[in-house]
């Protein structure tokens, strides 16, 4: 299970940050949220992989796995979550007002305005 | 009995810009009142937190009373009363000018973004959890995002897609950095972390160097330090300069994160990290400001110009942090003080430029004289005076803590060389500037109008410019007791006992 989770881990980051360093907004958008997909995992493991145990306590339990990360995930998946939604709009945004989706600042033309 | 004054300068604002979006979206006066109440309420009370921290107790504000580190704790010392204390002040001013300059009626929202923003650095400065910090940075992340391209226009938006980008990268790492620390430690309340870390078996160091590794990278970005700073001059000279001024502060929170996460929980005398970050910190911190100091010579528009200085300022800061000694700390505060009041100054009134040289905008190249020429000349001549660290405003002063705190540092010739050779070069990208916009300006082109008449209002906006210079100007004469109030500081930041003992009472406070 290790070697499971720990390789969907390593592959979404590879893959994420590749994504994240291509020229177009809408492979850049899935590639953060590819890394946001990745960390949400790692998280979850860092308190240790365990199967059919109780985050809380009850009385029937004899061993507890750490609630802490689920929290900490939970927290993360609704930050992440948001973010995505607002680069999304951004990209549209950015694309609509100037015909390109590509990500890089062009050196700026010299007849443009910044107002 | 908890102060619970602790806490309202996250709660006040938090409460004020729900009920601007909620009750007050179309009705410009009345969200300019209450911004401008709660802001000043949140100076009032940020001074008034600097009065209980002063006595050089640490006082602890556990969120639903849990203790630590079960639950979530605010932590007021003094590093963090300063902070918030300049915070409060930087936001005030820029406040005034942007009501001043009306720049809050081209986009809905602003004002309820700028508490937002408010809300978010001043609770990562009083946050005493490490994953706090991370909602802490993403709320204020969330909300410069929303200022940044406050206004709209296709440049300034496909910057901020940038930015936003890079800040979702930065924000990952945060949380690998932050799961990294809390599997091998299994605690992310920053005085446990300490503990913890201290007390390590020895096969888990290694994944924690790379926990620390990660984190310092995070903070980086966010300090703009080399070679992360990339970011910066495309988004500030695209940000609106009002805007631009208030985001001088956010450098800072990447610096004030580095300061109270390298002395606390990684100090240079802990078996896991050793010296290994203040190594690396100073000859990148030479070489941001190298960077910046090129960047200033080279830039071929005013925002640009001024986003350069700002990395510079960043580079000098961190030179001062990388001692990780109390003479080198207590320099990088000051020079923090100074270099988030010279930014702003510089960003403010890169905007007053801005508006009034009409199509020419911030490019450098001659055009007709701006409206109330004098007077902005001399705000930029002031300004720039302080940023390159010429006597006799605080940027000099700063520059001469940073040097006398590196005499003794084994690259002391390199650092003095670096710093006295970047001022030079900035000296001459900012009078080549100066005298390109205000000394030679271009015959009025007949078939244009008119450059618009100043709004009745501008007063109100110089006013806020001349604030920010009165405030550098206060910090040179005063630099005596500012020095010494700084010295109290940096000694309460290496004395890690107190902090721990405050935050953990059970522990005892031993290490």
């Amino acid at each position: 299970m290790e070697a499971l989770v720990a390789t969907a881990v390593g592959v979404m980051t590879a893959v994420g940050v590749f994504l994240i360093l291509r020229l177009r907004t809408f492979p850049v958008v899935l590639g953060t949220l590819l890394l946001s997909y990745a960390v949400n995992l790692f998280l979850f493991a860092t308190g240790r992989l365990y199967i059919d145990r109780a985050p809380i306590f009850t009385e029937a339990a004899r061993a507890y796995t750490d609630p802490l990360p689920q929290a900490l995930v939970l927290t993360a998946i609704v930050i992440s979550f948001g973010m995505t939604a607002v680069v999304v709009l951004l990209a549209l945004g950015a694309y609509l007002d100037t015909g390109t989706d590509r990500i890089d600042l062009a050196r700026q033309d010299d007849d443009e305005d910044v107002t | 009995m908890m102060n619970h004054w602790i806490i309202a300068p996250i709660v006040l604002p938090a409460f004020v810009a729900a009920a601007m979006v909620l009750w007050m979206r179309h009705d410009i006066v009345l969200q300019r009142v209450f911004s401008l109440g709660a802001t000043s309420a949140a100076f009032a009370i940020a001074l008034l937190l600097m009065v209980f921290a002063s006595d050089g107790g640490i006082e602890v504000y556990r969120l639903g009373d849990w203790p630590a580190p079960f639950g979530i704790v605010l932590v007021l010392d003094r590093l963090s009363a300063l902070m918030v204390l300049l915070t409060a002040l930087l936001a005030l001013i820029v406040l005034l000018y942007v009501i001043g300059s009306g720049w809050d009626r081209r986009g809905p929202h602003f004002h309820a973004l700028f508490q937002f923003q408010i809300m978010g650095i001043s609770g990562a400065f009083l946050t005493g959890d490490a994953f706090n910090l991370f909602v802490f940075f993403e709320v204020m992340l969330i909300a410069s995002y929303g200022l940044m391209i406050h206004a709209g226009g296709g440049q300034r938006i496909r910057a901020g897609v940038q930015y936003v980008v890079l800040n979702l990268a930065g924000s990952t790492l945060f949380l690998f950095a932050l799961g990294t620390l809390y599997g091998v430690a299994g605690t992310l309340n920053m005085a446990d972390l300490a503990l913890k870390v201290a007390s390590l078996p020895a096969g888990d160091q290694a994944l924690l160097r790379v926990g620390a590794t990660l984190l310092i990278l995070v903070f980086a970005i966010k300090a703009a330090l080399v070679p992360l700073q990339f970011w910066l001059p495309g988004t500030y000279a695209n940000a609106p300069g009002p805007v631009a001024a208030l985001f001088a502060i956010m450098t800072k929170v990447g610096a004030y994160a580095i300061i109270r996460m390298f002395t606390l929980v990684f100090p240079t005398d802990s078996a896991v990290t050793g010296s290994m970050f203040a190594d690396v910190l100073m000859p990148l911190a030479l070489i941001t400001l190298g960077i910046g100091a090129i960047g200033v010579l080279g830039a071929d528009r005013l925002g640009r110009l001024i986003a350069f200085a700002v990395i510079a300022s960043m580079g000098t800061l961190f030179v001062a942090v990388a001692l990780f000694t109390p003479a080198g700390i207590t320099a990088a505060l000051y020079y923090l003080a100074h270099s988030t009041f010279a930014g702003a100054a510089l960003f403010l009134i890169l905007d007053l430029v801005r508006e009034r040289r009409g199509r020419a905008g911030d490019r450098l190249r001659a055009a007709p004289p701006l409206e109330q020429h004098g007077l902005i000349a001399a705000f930029f001549f002031a300004a720039a005076v302080a940023m390159v660290g010429m006597p006799p405003l605080s940027g000099f002063i700063g520059k001469l803590l940073v040097l006398d705190a590196t005499r003794a540092a084994p690259m002391a010739v390199a650092i003095w060389a670096t710093i006295l050779i970047a001022s030079l070069v900035m000296l001459v990208g900012f009078a080549r500037a100066g005298s390109v916009v205000f000394w030679k300006p271009a015959p009025p082109p007949k078939d244009m109008e008119p450059a618009r008449a100043p709004a009745p209002s501008d007063a109100l906006a110089l006013g806020a410019v001349g604030a920010v210079l009165a405030i550098m100007v206060a910090l040179t004469v005063f630099a005596g007791p500012v020095n010494t109030y700084m010295t109290g500081i940096s000694a309460q930041l290496f004395d890690t006992a107190p902090y721990i003992a405050a935050v953990l009472p059970s522990s005892g406070g031993v290490q």
